[in-house]
């Protein structure tokens, strides 16, 4: 019950978003998050978008995965 | 990054990657230690891929209390099925819930048979109900931590909005903070934390200093695809070998530092904290979260005025030691012989989130 999934905002509609899945649409309450607009991936967590992914932020981390690859191969 | 971009999954799936934050870990890990993952979301990616096998023999990785439905108490049952039994009564809540055993019935067991259940995906769900059956007190059972205590809480400021009379919550709502807290005070050793990352996102890194400052432990706060965990498990070892413990975050792209503002000025706003039992830990003070004076009237607790006995823990089932790290699933008794997913004896054995019915599902 506790999982939370990355879901992309479709549209935003008041106080609630349309928000897909893989193919699957599914609504996500906004009272726990705001500023939430088009195109952004959110985390969905039963039924209401808890924070916003960070893209840079995951960008970042990739590129520290990297910095320990290539420790290694040093 | 991926063209398009779907939030980077490849990258912390990389079996390579994986491989070698292996090799770096093993390279700096001298010590003997344990690791706690608190979050049974760690717990089921760490057996769905097989991270232990990346480990060297000499770190130990122990499942925490972090299953809502595992640490909800027997007694939370028992009452749930008194409510239930009052007159024009429905019972809302989240699937897992409905299978783990009271002191003598499951929800599952006593549905249409004088108890009206109905499981929910969302607790707006509930709130729905409730504003289609103004005849039925439509009552959702609250269960989990600092992630869904805040939707309950929007729930209720939604209900007062509204003006739903007919909507109420049965809290067992719990915080972290204190169950960890008294785990690191407790006799297991636990040198380190995987942090619940979806906690984490709304409460910040504040809950976890005092586990580093005043208890000398590790933390890190970790995403849930292989990869996060492992990386998280190395800056984990980091911390121990070097004994510089700090609160540490490797799950960027969706925890910061302050956390999710919004959900705690709703969850502190609607709740107030009391005493909480757990499944395992037992009681532990100022852990659970009640309904705040100001909004009573949604509280189930004080509507439906109902006895519930005090019964004992179902024989030879050890799930509290499970949760505390103490015992592996496999050290009990009734494991995969009298306690299966199909029938199950104890709450760990219930939820996909519980150690017992991830290490059944998983076992070579």
């Amino acid at each position: 019950m506790c999982l939370g999934v990355p879901a992309l905002v479709i549209r935003v509609e008041g106080a609630e978003a349309i928000v897909r899945l893989g193919n699957v649409e599914y609504k996500a309450s906004l009272l726990l998050l705001d500023n939430v607009e088009k195109g952004d991936y959110i985390l969905l967590h039963a039924g209401f978008a808890i924070e916003k992914i960070d893209h840079f932020e995951a960008g970042e981390t990739i590129r520290l995965f990297k910095e320990i690859s290539d420790l290694e191969n040093e | 990054m991926k063209s398009g971009g779907l939030h980077f999954i490849d990258e912390f799936r990389d079996k390579d990657v994986v491989k070698k934050i292996s090799r770096e870990i093993k390279k700096i890990s001298r010590k003997r230690i344990s690791i706690m993952e608190v979050c049974g979301g760690h717990t089921m990616a760490i057996h769905k891929n097989g991270l232990m096998d990346f480990l060297p023999d000499n770190v130990t990785l122990l499942s925490g209390p972090g299953c809502p439905v595992c640490v909800s108490s027997q007694r939370f049952i028992d009452h749930s099925i008194a409510i239930g039994m009052s007159q024009d009564v429905i019972l809302t809540t989240y699937g897992d819930l409905v299978r783990v055993p009271g002191s003598v019935y499951s929800l599952e067991k006593v549905k249409g048979k004088g108890v009206e259940v109905r499981v929910v995906y969302s607790v707006l769900e509930a709130l729905e109900t409730a504003k289609k059956n103004k005849k039925k007190k439509i009552v959702f059972l609250g269960i989990g931590f600092e992630t869904t205590a805040p939707a309950s809480a929007a729930a209720i400021i939604q209900a007062e909005k509204q003006g739903i009379g007919n909507f109420f919550l049965l809290s067992a709502h719990k915080i972290m903070p204190p169950a960890l807290e008294k785990l690191a005070r407790g006799e297991t050793q636990i040198d380190g934390f995987i942090a619940p990352g979806h906690v984490s996102a709304i409460t910040g890194y504040g809950i976890y200093h005092k586990l580093t400052g005043l208890y000398s432990r590790a933390v890190v706060i970790s995403g849930f695809e292989p990869v996060d965990i492992l990386q998280s498990i190395l800056m984990l070892v980091k911390q121990i070998e070097l004994k510089r413990f700090k609160v540490e975050n490797e799950y960027t792209r969706v925890v910061r530092p302050e956390g999710n503002l919004m959900a705690r000025t709703l969850m502190n706003r609607v709740f107030k904290t009391d005493n909480a039992e757990w499944r395992g830990l037992g009681w532990v003070p100022e852990s659970g979260l009640e309904v705040s004076d100001e909004f009573s009237m949604f509280d189930a607790t004080l509507y439906f005025n109902v006895n519930v006995p005090d019964n004992e823990s179902p024989k030879d089932c050890i799930c509290g030691e499970i949760l505390t790290g103490k015992k592996k699933p496999s050290d009990c008794k009734l494991f995969s012989g009298v306690c299966t997913p199909v029938n199950p004896v104890g709450a760990c054995m219930v939820s996909s989130e519980g150690s017992c019915a991830i290490f059944y599902k998983y076992k070579p």
